[in-house]
């Protein structure tokens, strides 16, 4: 019998993502032991400081090219580059959860547990202080999306899928307002989560039963070697591929993403929107460059037709939004199947571009939900659509940042939205994907209009009489959106730096 | 074919150019930032900014004619690097881009000294000013970038601008629906553009303008073709030509100051810029050129025809500007010398037009906004400037010698019959009937406007003339509409041989002599505005008269809007509630049907009623299984 020993584990290499599940046991703990009024800075301050901290040992190994772990664990210049902008993302959408200026005990829920209605309910809506779980829930979850970007086998991926996507499942029914609709919106986003992930375990065991292994490595050298029918082979990556593309809000697995983006508390829906996504492209690119390359060829025209829904789905449902949550959810779907045309590239470009739009589109779309949390009257957050008009009237900054926003998400020259989908497009032509970007340019020309009908309520009509306010940030959303405005910016003036960062991070080690 | 093109660095004071697009900007950013503080200057600042970038467009001008090689490039930084992919944030300055920055600064200025008088009563002027500014710079990118990404990102500039300015006046609805009008036909247009650049990339691997003329002649015909077609689509979108024609006259519906600027004099003739500047690619291709041709020549018709029918004086005017255009489309479609023929005739344009709107902007001021030219008529003893300077810009666009619509239009009108073969009939009897009826109802607008029996509303006692805040750039327009085309058609063509070939040695022969068609074109135009004054000296009815099949199509714009009311806009509003359906009830439906079936019974069925999530699992499970399949389909051969 072999002798069972442990893995040789490059510390170092591993040290973000242990320094932030030690940051979130940690706070765990804190919930226990700190009296409630401390607990709240004392999480933000922890979390801040394991994120910074995550982030600075990522930059310092920037150079690290490893597989450590035994195999199943990749520090490669995708990982790096992928975990440091989950880090920066979450950075910001922390700030957004900590803020409670704009309401009194902030977004979330003290006890989620009380019966929706009742009249405990109705004391803590006005009483009491939001839970402070919320934080090592973020830490846990961010610190998952880290694992998951650089797993190097099915196996980890899982576990990681499954360590990111519970606390975010649970963070979505927080919400403070509105509290069926987020607990709805939390059911819902587990049961189909469950559902994906229950795709996504079946495909990995058909892999094992093809290649014999679950290390992208191995998956690599059978799709040459291997004598056990190939069934197992596309079977086991359609599945793979769905329980990420779910994750990924691709069409047709899609459908749980409006109704969660609306229901959950707006700073989550932040999260969701920024760092799952990245998390979520992070796994594909890694799945398809290097684990299945070798059928590249097959998957191309399949993927690339989910690619080609989902970016009419998202284009064309956005139109008929009257919510400016879901009109966001729309519009995330539509910028995934953007992400799908760069990850179809195939290429190092194809790689290099994906990476440069996870970022600018992270950037964006948590100031576009930061400037959401700001729009409110006395019931919470004013999301229909019919309440933002004349918003340029009462508010000019606030409605000139969200309009600039959306200039961004339209692809409008001179933002990040721009040269991201330059840079996606260019790589999947290259790659003689012409069809995809055929659709890509359409679909994004046709999703502008949502966007500007936006604008143009904002600004050419008049305030009603329900017309919310804006309320003045607090300083921890008002940092947030400088930093997504002005990333959003200076990635659609002077992209060269972080363009160039991205192409000399975009080589996975197998 | 084509020589080889090449650009110069810039040096010395042309290595400024850039300042010509950051002023407007600046100022735009400072109008629009700081709010109501700007309120009392904010309008003279943008004025100012506007007359400074023609002063240095001017000193460039110059500098440029004194240099050897007239054509410099500047490469500010570089804007995207990805891969294989590098684009400049560049500039080129030559004569082509150098009329064009003319034409926007100088022009733009005197529209913009006229909109201080005629916004002066609108609470929003600062705003105002601030979009105009924006719209300014934006123009100005659009045709100073080197490479088809920087004029790319102008012409979304231009789009947006103009948007916002359409809708300036949003309580109308009807101003609303125009910026929403204008901004889908722009979108389809604009979406062939953005993919003529990829494929340009995809080609040929640059979009920077002398690499991309350098190399097209190694691309493959159809390709070119494509490219060309795609490019022409771009062009049509922003220039209002056929098929895309249908948003510029709605788009009247913005402040005339607009109208004149933007819907006349610059952001229209982008169209005619991107094919000018192309040349080497619609060279390339002759096809492509008869395509062109043909656009031109189809919508110059169907611009005037239209222009016969409509009482409202803007939107004669506004397609007159689609049937002008359509000119200029001719003129570049033709190809050789007619490329600077079109340029002329797109500068020459500029001044007349804006005249032309800024006159009837003077009308409206006068007239309580209003705009129906049967409810004009007399006016020339109220307001004898406006009159002056709208009658000789009137002489000007129905090309009657010496002034500068002559000089502009009658080359190309012979340009036409130069043609090869029986096209050359075609396309020159085609410009010629276009002369003949824009005669016609330019003299019914002048005619009905400022002479005949008076048919005023009955608010209105005393017109009165404008400011000379409005007025004297109105006299200046009128100098340019008299003097600009003789002046230009003889020196703009050499001017502009750097950048669109030397064609003078070329030898070319008219169906019929020159002198022929010349004396026919000024037969036809009399004839025309004869036949006008002699309908309409005594004025017109007060209604919409009946009438007969040709005026009934030509009244409701040719049925361009029920056209693509039917090809365009029902299927799109089908398949959007067609999408809307499955995503939110149609699985929903299936599963509700499947269990009524299986189980029987309604109980049974309101007990499965749980929420949606199994509606949610159930497409996630279609959408699996069908990816599963393919995958599957693939591997036993049945795709591949």
């Amino acid at each position: 019998m072999e002798d069972l020993s442990l893995p040789k584990i490059d510390y170092a290499a591993v040290a973000p993502m242990l320094i932030l599940f030690g940051v979130a046991c940690v706070g765990v703990l804190f919930e226990g032991v700190l009296p409630k009024a401390a607990r709240r800075v004392t999480q933000l301050v922890l979390a801040l400081l394991g994120l910074v901290a995550a982030l600075s040992v990522i930059v310092w190994q920037s150079d690290t090219r490893v597989l450590t772990a035994g195999g199943a664990v990749a520090i490669d210049g995708p990982t790096l580059f992928l975990q440091g902008a989950i880090i920066v993302l979450g950075i910001m959408a922390l700030l957004l959860i900590g803020d409670r200026a704009m309401e009194h005990g902030g977004a979330f829920v003290a006890q989620a547990a009380i019966t929706v209605g009742s009249e405990a309910d109705r004391k803590q809506a006005v009483k009491e202080q939001g839970a402070t779980e919320v934080y090592p829930l973020t830490v846990f979850a961010i610190a998952g999306m880290l694992l998951f970007v650089a797993a190097n086998d099915l196996l980890t991926m899982f576990v990681a899928l499954e360590v990111f996507s519970l606390p975010l499942y649970l963070l979505c029914a927080l919400a403070r307002r509105r509290r069926l609709l987020s607990q709805e919106a939390a059911l819902k986003y587990f049961l189909l989560g469950a559902y994906a992930s229950a795709f996504f375990l079946f495909g990995v065991a058909l892999v094992y039963g093809f290649a014999g292994g679950v290390e992208f490595g191995t998956i690599h050298d059978s799709v040459t070697e291997s004598t056990q029918s190939t069934v197992l082979l596309y079977a086991g990556l359609a599945m793979i591929a769905i329980g990420l593309l779910f994750k990924a809000a691709a069409a047709p697995f899609h459908v749980w993403t409006p109704d969660v983006y609306q229901g959950a508390p707006t700073p989550i829906t932040g999260l969701m929107a920024a760092c799952t996504k990245v998390a979520a492209f992070g796994g594909l690119l890694r799945v398809l460059y290097v684990g299945f390359d070798g059928v590249a060829w097959d998957y191309t025209p399949i993927l690339g037709v989910v690619a080609v829904l989902t970016m009419l789905i998202g284009a064309v449902l956005a139109v008929t939004q009257t919510d400016i949550k879901r009109l966001l959810a729309y519009s995330s779907i539509a910028n995934a199947g953007y992400l799908l045309v760069g990850v179809l590239a195939l290429s190092k470009d194809g790689l290099s571009s994906t990476m440069f739009y996870l970022v600018a589109y992270g950037f964006t779309v948590i100031a576009a939900f930061g400037v959401v949390t700001l729009v409110r009257d006395a019931d919470g957050e004013a999301t229909h659509l019919s309440r933002w008009a004349g918003l340029g009237r009462r508010s000019p900054l606030y409605a000139g940042i969200f309009t600039f926003i959306l200039l961004a998400f339209a692809g409008i020259p001179l933002t990040s939205g721009f040269i991201a989908k330059f840079a996606v497009f260019g790589a999947a032509l290259d790659s003689g994907e012409a069809w995809l970007v055929v659709f890509g340019v359409v679909t994004s020309m046709l999703l502008a209009f949502p966007y500007l009908r936006v604008v143009v309520m904002m600004w050419l009509s008049e305030p009603g009489e329900s017309t919310p306010t804006v309320s003045i940030p607090g300083g921890l959303t008002a940092a947030a959106l400088v930093i997504g405005v002005v990333a959003t910016l200076v990635l659609g003036v002077a992209p060269a730096p972080l363009l160039d960062l991205t192409t000399s991070a975009a080589d996975f080690v197998r | 074919m084509h020589d080889t093109v090449e650009y110069a660095h810039a040096s010395g004071l042309l290595s400024s150019v850039w300042l010509l697009i950051a002023i407007p900007l600046a100022s735009a950013a400072i109008l629009l930032l700081l709010g109501k503080r700007a309120d009392k200057w904010g309008h003279w600042l943008g004025v100012a900014s506007v007359g400074v970038s023609f002063v240095l467009g001017l000193t460039y001008f110059f500098q440029l004619r004194g240099l050897d090689n007239r054509a410099v490039e500047l490469s500010l930084f570089d804007y995207i690097e990805v891969g294989s992919l590098h684009v400049d944030f560049g500039l080129l300055f030559d004569p082509l881009s150098a009329v064009f920055v003319l034409l926007i600064t100088g022009v733009g200025s005197l529209i913009h000294l006229y909109a201080v008088g005629y916004m002066e009563h609108d609470a929003g002027r600062r705003r105002f000013f601030g979009y105009f500014n924006l719209f300014v710079a934006a123009m100005l990118l659009l045709v100073l970038g080197n490479n088809f990404v920087m004029l790319y990102i102008g012409w979304e500039g231009v789009g947006l601008a103009s948007y916002l300015l359409i809708s300036f006046w949003v309580e109308r609805p009807s101003a609303a629906t125009a910026g929403k009008k204008a901004f889908l036909m722009n979108r389809v247009g604009d979406a062939g553009f953005a993919i003529a650049i990829f494929l340009m990339f995809a080609q040929l691997g640059t979009t920077q303008y002398d690499e991309v003329f350098n190399g097209i002649g190694a691309v493959a015909s159809g390709t070119v073709l494509i490219m060309g077609l795609l490019l022409l689509l771009g062009a049509t979108g922003k220039s209002g030509q056929f098929p895309l024609q249908a948003w510029l006259p709605d788009a009247m519906e913005g402040p005339t100051p607009v109208s004149a600027l933007i819907h006349a004099a610059t952001m229209v003739t982008a169209g005619v810029y991107l094919i000018a500047r192309s040349n080497p690619i619609f060279t390339a291709n002759e096809t492509l050129q008869t395509v062109v041709v043909s656009v031109g020549a189809l919508t110059l018709l169907i611009g005037c025809i239209i222009g016969c029918a409509k009482d409202d004086i803007k939107r004669v005017l506004a397609w007159s500007t689609v049937s002008q255009i359509g000119y200029m489309f001719l003129g570049v479609g033709l190809g050789g010398a007619a490329y600077a023929l079109a340029i002329v005739h797109l500068l020459a344009h500029g001044f007349f037009k804006a005249g032309l709107f800024l006159g009837a902007g003077s009308v409206m001021h006068g007239m309580h906004d209003q705009t129906d030219i049967r409810r004009f008529g007399g006016l020339w003893r109220y307001m004898r400037i406006t009159w002056a300077t709208f009658g000789l810009a009137w002489l000007a666009i129905i090309g009657l010698p010496p002034l500068s619509g002559f000089f502009s239009k009658e080359p190309i009108i012979v340009a036409a019959y130069e043609r090869e073969g029986w096209t050359a009939w075609l396309f020159g009897t085609a410009a010629l009937i276009g002369a003949g009826v824009t005669a016609f109802y330019m003299t019914r607008l002048f005619v009905l406007t400022f002479h005949g029996p008076k048919r005023w509303t009955e608010d209105i006692d005393h017109p009165h003339e404008s400011p000379p805040v409005m007025t004297v750039p109105l006299v200046l327009l009128a100098v340019g509409s008299v003097a600009a085309g003789g002046l230009m058609a003889s020196s703009v063509p050499d001017w502009l041989v750097p950048a669109l070939g030397d064609h003078s040695g070329e030898e070319v022969h008219a169906v019929m002599s020159h002198g022929l068609i010349t004396a026919l074109s000024i037969v036809v135009t009399l004839l025309g505005a004869g036949l006008a004054y002699a309908l309409f000296r005594n004025g017109t009815a007060l209604q919409e008269q009946p009438a007969g099949p040709v005026v009934t199509a030509a009244r409701r714009n040719l049925y361009a809007d029920a056209f693509n009311e039917a090809v365009f806009e029902k299927p799109g509003i089908f398949l959007t509630r067609a999408l809307v359906f499955l995503d939110n009830r149609g699985i929903d439906g299936l599963v509700n049907g499947l269990a009524a079936a299986v189980g029987g019974g309604s109980s049974r069925l309101r007990r499965l009623q749980t929420g949606f999530v199994r509606s949610y699992a159930m497409s996630m499970l279609t959408g699996a299984l069908l990816v599963v399949a393919a995958f599957l389909a693939l591997q036993l051969g049945w795709l591949a």
